[in-house]
């Protein structure tokens, strides 16, 4: 009975802290979307910001989609020629880039790096009470600090994912072509036969998704964060990780609602 | 009677089970310097939060007067991204639409008057010293010319040469623009050279306000072992953490 109890007593306890956190981050959320809608705006953080996110992600995404529109050629080959249906590599290596691979690869490439050196950077500034400094110089940094970051994970996102979807059906192509020696017109007119709008919409929606849930989190961890070091090493990992899980979640709910409703 | 810019009635603050601030009761007059001294842990930065609005307090209220503030933080809490003229003109530049050059010779104005020279303007935070960047965090909160300026242990971590640059500074500054003054502090020699009247914050609480004189006069045992500095006391510090 006792030990029942305990059980009982640190499930409450988890469920609680649970509970307390969803909240806080739901009140951290309408903040954040209340300071990007409503004036003063800071255009020169803004830009600031989709330099960071936008251009500078962008080797890193390249490299990513590239590779991975690559791997699904070699994969999609493999496992299509058992069956002679070779014409199909191209078709695959389009839905799944366009559909999946961009949006998920580039939203993990750039939770590790964007995400982290936002809850990284605002987290130091609250344990150094930078935030507090900028409150006293009557300046709100939820419209300073976090709704500038927020838009242009959501306006950059897109745009990678965009670039991210010509090149890894570019390295589907290189594999197809060079590789397994398709014929060059041939993988182009299919894959441009098979490429449907909604494959572009629905990866690019899921992208603006991402790009605010990386975001979100880097800014709410680096914002709750206490102590010292510790606790701004604490909160960047918090945001990677957090960010990570709900970019699947997220991922799953996006496809359920494009593709099988 | 001077008209009131800070009232505290009966302010309560605690974290969990830990009562920090238990009924404060503090006024402030304008223009008037007043430092809150204090054990480390006994609430004076809850107490200057609460006042800032940075904190809400649980019970009690708090009322401010003033227009614009200035703040000098324990750690200076200048912005890394910025340089130095940057920090100054922050406040300047965001609220006035002003131009950057001309932000640029009004913050160097600023710096001149807390003792750096213009070379100072171009440079980042992270290559100062602690006093300097003590300086130029009180070249930003005078730069909007505010009425209130709050200094947070602005000798904390200084020698005490520049304790004393510091210190002067402050008392100029507060003078040249008539404003009002409120800092927090457990360095007595700050204390003393800052205040108008000092009031001691122990356990949550104002136990004894009065000006220097009084201060050196009181027969407050709590007040007296502070301002001497002894362990041997009414004060007994915490040395184990189950006590």
């Amino acid at each position: 009975m006792q030990q029942f109890l305990t059980f009982l007593n640190t499930l409450g306890g988890v469920m609680t802290r649970f509970f307390y956190a969803t909240g806080e981050l739901a009140i951290f959320t309408g903040k954040v979307i209340g300071a990007c809608v409503k004036r003063p705006f800071y255009f020169k953080e803004l830009i600031r910001q989709l330099v960071e996110i936008g251009f500078y992600s962008l080797p890193v995404v390249a490299l990513t989609t590239l590779f991975s529109g690559m791997v699904i050629a070699i994969q999609t080959y493999e496992a299509v020629s058992k069956f002679s249906a070779e014409g199909a590599v191209s078709m695959v290596v389009l839905v799944a880039v366009t559909r999946e691979l961009a949006p998920v690869m580039a939203a993990l490439m750039v939770a590790g790096r964007i995400g982290a050196a936002m809850a990284a950077e605002i987290g130091t500034m609250q344990v150094t009470e930078q935030i507090d400094a900028l409150t006293t110089l009557n300046t709100n940094p939820f419209k300073y600090l976090i709704a500038p970051r927020v838009l242009a994970g959501v306006l950059m996102m897109p745009v990678l994912v965009l670039i991210g979807d010509v090149l890894g059906v570019c390295g589907g192509y290189m594999v197809g072509v060079y590789k397994m020696d398709f014929n060059a017109t041939t993988y182009l007119v299919n894959t441009w036969n098979y490429l449907r709008p909604m494959d572009i919409i629905s990866g690019m929606t899921k992208a603006a998704v991402f790009g605010f849930i990386i975001a979100l989190m880097g800014c709410y961890n680096g914002f709750k964060s206490k102590g010292g070091a510790q606790g701004v090493g604490q909160a960047t990992t918090n945001a990677v990780v957090s960010a990570s899980i709900l970019i699947l979640i997220f991922n799953y709910l996006l496809t359920e609602a494009f593709f099988n409703m | 009677m001077k008209s009131v810019q800070i009232e505290l009635k009966n302010v309560h603050k605690a974290f969990g089970k830990k009562v920090v601030l238990d009924g404060v009761d503090l006024t402030v007059h304008k223009g008037e310097s007043v430092v809150i001294i204090g054990g480390s842990g006994t609430g004076k930065s809850v107490t200057l939060k609460c006042i800032l609005g940075l904190l809400k307090p649980d019970k009690g209220s708090v009322k401010f007067n003033g227009n614009q503030i200035g703040m000098l933080f324990q750690g200076a809490a200048l912005f890394d991204s910025l340089s130095v003229w940057e920090n100054v003109a922050f406040a300047v530049l965001q609220q006035s639409g002003m131009t950057r050059e001309k932000a640029k010779k009004i913050a160097i104005q600023n710096l001149a008057e807390v003792g750096l020279k213009p070379e100072v303007a171009d440079v980042y935070p992270a290559d100062l010293s602690g006093g300097m960047k003590k300086r130029v965090g009180l070249a930003r909160a005078i730069a909007t010319k505010p009425d209130t300026l709050f200094f947070d242990e602005p000798t904390t971590g200084l020698d005490p040469i520049m304790s004393d640059v510091i210190n002067d500074l402050i008392v100029n500054s507060v003078k040249k623009l008539g404003a009002t003054a409120l800092t927090i502090t457990h360095d007595m020699q700050s204390a003393k050279k800052i205040a108008d009247r000092i009031a001691m914050l122990y356990e949550g609480k104002i136990i004894w306000m009065g000006t220097v004189k009084e201060l050196e006069k009181t027969k407050n045992p709590y007040v007296r072992q502070f301002v001497a500095g002894s362990s041997k006391g009414p004060i007994q510090m915490q040395v184990k953490a189950d006590e």
